[in-house]
């Protein structure tokens, strides 16, 4: 399969979107651009594992080569293992639900989709590039959609959160572009990840350039302290783009964290990955606790996310095969989740203009389909079997318990404290909004969800369950990729 | 062998059953959904039986013990080479008796459930989640894995929450049903800690091959193991310990127990399905099924698990003293005889006569799901009838009632352990144990019997004597003949099931147990269960002042009682006061105005920098000069005097 | 009569400088600032023909400079008063202060 598909469908999608004459068809060309994207994504699952069942036993599949600025060895060179394809699945579905949900958007449609679409292109891009330059590149084109979305479809204090949210995130992108010069001259001239991924490169340099790397994709990644843009920035944002910002922006820095900054740089990850595993132990139970005091839905769910990424992070700090593995698939699973968790604090905002648990009760009555929609996820999120988070937490649990230090069992016994942490505020916000009897009486005027929303949440939750249900076959996608990494760290 | 398409099917159907009401039931099925349920449920309690039947007379035994088959197991999740999720199907004494206790007490609820239920609007949504939990409950029960079990386990945990909260309108309900949910989720932790503890000290998540590794004397995985402790203690105890936490939330023993009585708030069928037979037995049956390790490789563990059954059993036997909400003096009664299965396994050795407690515990498990669900169903069919749950709203129902109230009487006799009915013997075998390996409880379990007769009569006297009822309104009668067959059934099984010869067929080694009857023995239980009757029934029979009396005289001790050792407030004051208040919001302040707070400063600098070096660009032509002639002075003295 | 020597001339000068600057910051009239920097400009040509005259007396690279000064100086006037004209034309004032508007 060509992954230059993956790249030509958003950009002809985009085109098609700027070209569409009025409202109507701009819409219908989003969801038929988005639903191709989906049907490539799914075609190269099937395709990526038709390849490695017919033995083809390669790192990356599909590669492809091209040169850009030889002198400076820029290649526009891409391909994809297990996990690019779990990630660009994720990125598929995510973006088809956010064009789904944003079907109503009335102000400046066409930009509006034409912004969704560039979205989705920069993440498939990051995603598949094995050049750190052209990683780059997407990595930026995926960020600066963001302040517009923000700032003219989002609400409340919109300018604050575009600035401070691209801002951090523009701080992010320094830090990584100083660690990819750092990479460039230490390891070769080079910026092609393969080649990297073989240079000698001392470990002294390594301590050097990693915290850049690190810190650079942790910004995007809600790294503690370095998150307070998440929940600002999701609140004002418009559904569709919370989706995409939870769903997907927060797995580029997970992914490059994981893909650039420990494969390529192992021995500054051993050096620094104690420090990574306080921070994130301090995110998971510090997130949760502030999360139990948010009154408003949308930042209860981001707060929630600084929590549950910390769990890929911590993992990533654990170093061990199974944990990495079950950082991925937090990473794939929260993406999901928090998608379809801001889907549905969408849905219930259109209809009730609050986004306050206190001022809503009862919506069960009302809404039935949404507000099982927001149980589901709800569970999922509190790592209900059967769902994707539990997966995911339990694969970084074990994993993480392979390593035998009183350090690393306290911060898996503080960081599986959260699971209690999370039930409360889970149920609570549930139990707030949905149960109990209803405390406004012009909620009982208010409609369930309509077609649009019905399919974006089906879509996300064909996700969760898929996963949650049977995980193996997400598992096979990761294990080898994961491996491959974690060979490097034991310097095999 | 097994019939692994049989026993796999016993699942599930009700799982069936769960996703075809929960997606289309509203739509398509409307008042035939209850029907559709109980179909699939008597189709699994039938194979459920006949599995039963075939392992116990056919093919179970070989070599004279019963032994454990796998039927189908498939990898669910590989974690590492070692460690994976298998979900499979176990065939054992103790899972086919679970399977026998679930199919047949769920399939009682869901017939009592067509009339009790009838006309709620969302009576689809309630025999689905009845599927789903008889699905989890099954799948726990079948666990092959330790971590399968850990899934059912919050999967049973979650349908008890959907349950529990199905009036979701009452705050209450919706109150209760996150208590539950979140106090056995605190529990739940403990156990996921264990479950790593245990899995990393042998190297596996199967229960046999963990069991073998664990209980082997010499093995490798036991001597490293031995080498980790934490805070002078070995990691396997800790281990054990952890997970007989999981179980003793699960289970509400002391101190986890107070989700129990709020879980009342449920419909009164789900309470004896879920809150009183099944999901709370739960503990008890993780304990049995691990019961090797903590027999043979842990022994101070049991041994605590024994103190922590007793304490549970009398603790709220006095509290059901004092209720006066017939349903939650059912909880405590609940929340007792868990207590009492709990020290059973806890005074029990591994193998032979010595595992006299095990094969009890398992005995009083059966008997008291007959007898306990029949009270719920007997609780439902009165509160069906009087609209409320508390007992001054009752009395003089016997004429009214006579079905439920014949068959209450034999569950209180039963659970009063009056023979020849179920309870007498389960309550021998387990007195008998105590009584050879640990006196303390065995004095303990003896009041507590007494204390159960008298609790039971007084609540048998209060429903059915004391005042004359006077009926008011339009009553429903009993509810018709679905919701009398259950209360027969279940009260056939509360009559007869103690004739089983249990030991023959639960043994903690799989070899048959002969039960030795001691009739000097049952004297001091029986006499304690008769006087409990003889108090309660001069007590409440009728009105009068005398239980007034008493409770005043009591004072301070019935009080504390009354309030349920202000435990809940405790808990109360534990998370409002000190998590929200000295956890949650410090960081939430923390949050907005220290993280943030550097964020927005970092901000604030570079904009009040930039407009400092604004106000330098004045548009003053003679301003510029000055900067123009202060660098070419600060220049020149440096060239002059520096360089 | 005594010969004036280097020193008196750099005094002047130096007077001349100064007396420039002060011109030029502390004069809100443009045209009086313009000839305040002609001040400061003369300044730097007595400076350099005295510096010509009593250090290099057989060159003549200091009296070059000077002249070229005095003619970048007559265009520099030109241009200035220009500016200052169209500055009058719209503002309707020569004021320093009128010619802010220009940083925008």
């Amino acid at each position: 399969m060509n992954l230059l598909l993956l790249l030509g469908a958003p950009l002809l999608t985009a085109v098609a979107v700027l070209l569409g004459r009025n409202k109507q068809q701009v819409r219908w060309m989003a969801l038929a651009g988005s639903v191709v994207q989906l049907l490539f994504a799914l075609g190269l699952l099937v395709a990526f594992r038709a390849e490695r069942s017919g033995g083809q036993t390669a790192q990356m599949l599909f590669e492809q080569n091209f040169p850009l600025i030889d002198a400076l060895n820029i290649h526009f060179h891409i391909g994809v293992d297990g996990i690019s394809v779990s990630m660009i699945l994720l990125t598929a579905l995510v973006v088809t639900a956010g064009v789904l949900v944003s079907w109503n958007i009335e102000k400046m449609t066409k930009e509006f989709y034409f912004l969704l679409i560039l979205l989705a292109l920069g993440a498939y891009g990051f995603f598949i590039s094995l050049n750190l330059f052209v990683l780059f590149f997407f990595l930026e084109i995926s960020v600066v959609p963001k302040y517009l979305l923000i700032g003219i479809w989002g609400s409340g204090k919109k300018e604050y959160s575009a600035n401070k949210l691209v801002l951090m995130l523009m701080m992010g992108s320094g830090l990584i572009i100083v660690g990819m010069l750092g990479l460039y001259f230490f390891g070769g001239h080079d910026f092609d990840i393969m080649n990297l991924a073989t240079a000698q490169i001392s470990t002294d340099r390594q301590n050097l350039i990693f915290p850049f790397m690190f810190l650079g994709f942790g910004v995007f990644t809600a790294l503690f302290p370095l998150h307070t843009w998440v929940p600002d920035g999701h609140s004002s944002a418009p559904t569709a783009g919370s989706m995409f910002l939870a769903g997907i922006s927060m797995k580029l820095g997970g992914y490059g964290c994981l893909r650039v900054a420990v494969y390529l740089l192992p021995e500054g990850a051993k050096e620094y990955a104690n420090i990574i595993i306080v921070l994130s132990s301090i995110a998971i139970l510090y997130g949760a606790f502030v999360t139990m005091m948010q009154k408003d839905l949308k930042y209860i769910n981001a707060y929630s996310s600084v929590s549950h990424v910390g769990f890929s992070l911590l993992a990533i700090g654990m170093l061990t095969q199974t944990a990495i593995t079950g950082a991925l698939m937090q990473m794939i699973s929260h993406g999901l989740m928090t998608a379809l968790f801001f889907a549905v604090i969408g849905m219930i905002y259109d209809r009730t203009h609050t986004r306050m648990v206190d001022e809503m009760g009862g919506l069960m009555k009302v809404m039935p389909f949404i507000t099982t929609v927001l149980f589901l996820v709800g569970l999922c999120s509190l790592g209900l079997p059967g769902l994707s988070g539990f997966v995911a937490e339990m694969t970084v649990f074990v994993g993480s318990w392979e390593n035998d230090t009183a350090f690393h069992r306290v911060a898996t016994i503080a960081a599986a404290m959260s699971i209690v942490v999370t039930a409360v505020y889970i149920l609570r916000a549930i139990g707030k909004t949905a149960m109990g009897p209803v405390t406004n009486a012009e909620h009982l005027e208010l409609k369930d969800a309509s077609w649009n929303e019905k399919l974006a949440a089906i879509i996300l939750l064909a996700g969760i369950l898929s996963i949650g249900l049977a995980p193996g076959w997400l598992n096979d996608l990761l294990t080898p990729g994961a491996e491959i990494i974690v060979n490097r760290i034991a310097g095999k | 062998m097994p019939n692994a398409i049989n026993i796999a099917l016993i699942p599930l159907l009700p799982f069936a059953g769960f996703l075809l009401l929960g997606l289309f039931g509203k739509k398509f099925f409307g008042k035939t959904a209850g029907l559709i349920g109980t179909a699939l449920l008597l189709v699994s309690c039938l194979l459920a039986f006949q599995t039963a039947y075939d392992y116990f007379f056919v093919y179970g035994k070989v070599n004279g013990a019963y032994q454990q088959f796998v039927p189908m197991q498939f990898v669910w999740l590989q974690f590492s080479k070692t460690l994976s999720i298998d979900m499979g199907l176990m065939i054992d004494p103790i899972s086919v008796v679970m399977l026998v206790v679930v199919t047949f007490v769920s399939l009682m609820v869901h017939i009592y459930s067509l009339g009790y239920m009838k006309g709620e609007a969302r009576f689809p949504v309630y025999y689905s989640f009845l599927g789903l939990f008889s699905f989890s409950m099954l799948g726990l029960v079948l666990a092959t894995n330790i971590f399968q079990i850990y899934i059912f386990w919050e999967l049973v945990g979650v349908s008890s929450f959907l349950l529990i909260g199905f009036y979701y309108e009452k705050p209450s309900a919706v109150a209760a049903s996150k208590k539950a949910f979140i106090v056995t989720r605190f529990a739940d932790f403990g156990f996921l800690i264990g479950i790593l503890i245990l899995s990393y000290c042998s190297n596996t998540l199967s229960f046999a091959e963990l069991i073998q590794r664990l209980t082997t004397p010499g093995s490798s995985e036991l001597q490293t193991a031995a080498g980790y402790s934490f805070l002078g203690i070995s990691a396997l105890t800790w281990g054990a310990a952890l997970v007989f936490i999981g179980g003793a939330g699960k289970s509400a023993m002391f101190p986890l127990h107070i989700w129990l009585p709020d879980a009342m708030e449920g419909p009164t069928p789900v309470s004896a399905l879920i809150h009183a037979a099944t999901m709370v037995v739960a503990g008890v049956y993780l304990v049995a099924r691990l019961f090797p390790v903590f027999a043979l490789t842990t022994p101070e563990v049991l041994e605590g698990i024994g103190w922590v059954g007793a304490v549970s059993a009398i603790f709220a036997a006095v509290i059901a003293c004092t209720q006066t909400d017939i349903k939650r003096v059912l909880a405590y009664s609940t929340m007792s005889q868990i207590g009492y299965m709990m020290f059973a396994l806890g005074v029990s050795k591994y193998g032979g006569e010595e595992g006299l407690g095990y094969t009890a515990s398992i005995f009083h498990l059966f008997t008291h799901a007959m007898f306990k669900a029949l009270l719920f169903l007997g609780a439902g069919s009165v509160i069906h009838y009087v609209h409320s749950n508390e007992m001054k709203d009752m009395g003089g129902l016997r004429k009214f009632l006579p079905v439920t109230h014949i068959t209450f009487l034999i569950a209180c006799l039963a659970i009063a352990g009056v023979p020849p009915l179920a309870g007498f013997f389960s309550k021998e075998e387990i007195l008998l144990a105590a009584y050879q390996h640990n006196q303390a409880i065995y004095y303990i379990a003896l009041i507590t019997s007494g204390i159960t007769a008298f609790y039971m009569f007084r609540l048998y006297f209060n429903i059915f004597w004391s005042k004359p009822y006077h009926p008011h309104g339009e009553h429903q009668g009993e509810g018709g003949f679905v919701m009398t067959l259950p209360l027969f059934l279940l009260a056939a099984g509360a009559l007869f099931a103690g004739f089983i010869p249990f030991g023959t067929l639960v043994s903690s080694d799989g070899k048959p147990l002969e039960s030795h009857f001691h009739l000097s023995f049952s004297i001091a239980p029986v006499a304690l269960g008769l006087a409990g009757i003889a108090a309660a029934m001069v007590l409440y029979k009728s009105q009068n002042e005398r239980p007034g009396r008493i409770s005043a005289s009591l004072g301070g001790l019935y009080t504390a009682a009354c309030h349920k050792f202000y435990i809940d407030e405790l808990y109360l004051f534990v998370t409002r006061k000190v998590l929200f208040n000295l956890v949650g919001r410090p960081a939430a302040w923390f949050d907005r105005n220290v993280v943030d707070g550097l964020v927005n400063v970092t901000g604030n600098i570079t904009l009040s920098l930039s407009e400092g070096i604004r106000k330098m660009q004045s548009g003053k032509v003679q301003q510029y000069g000055i900067y123009v002639l202060s660098a070419v002075i600060v220049l020149s003295v440096l060239f002059i005097y520096v360089w | 009569m005594m010969e004036p020597g280097l020193y008196h001339i750099l005094f002047i000068s130096a007077a001349l400088f100064f007396i420039g600057i002060y011109g030029f910051f502390t004069r809100r009239n443009l045209i009086t600032m313009l000839m305040s920097t002609e001040l400061i400009l003369n300044s730097v040509n007595l400076n350099f023909i005295a510096f010509n005259k009593y250090l290099w007396p057989g060159k003549m690279d200091g009296l070059f400079f000077t002249v070229f000064v005095i003619a970048i100086a007559a265009a520099e006037a030109a241009v200035g008063i220009a500016i200052i004209i169209n500055l009058y034309r719209s503002h309707q004032s020569i004021d320093v202060a009128s010619a802010e508007d220009l940083k925008y």
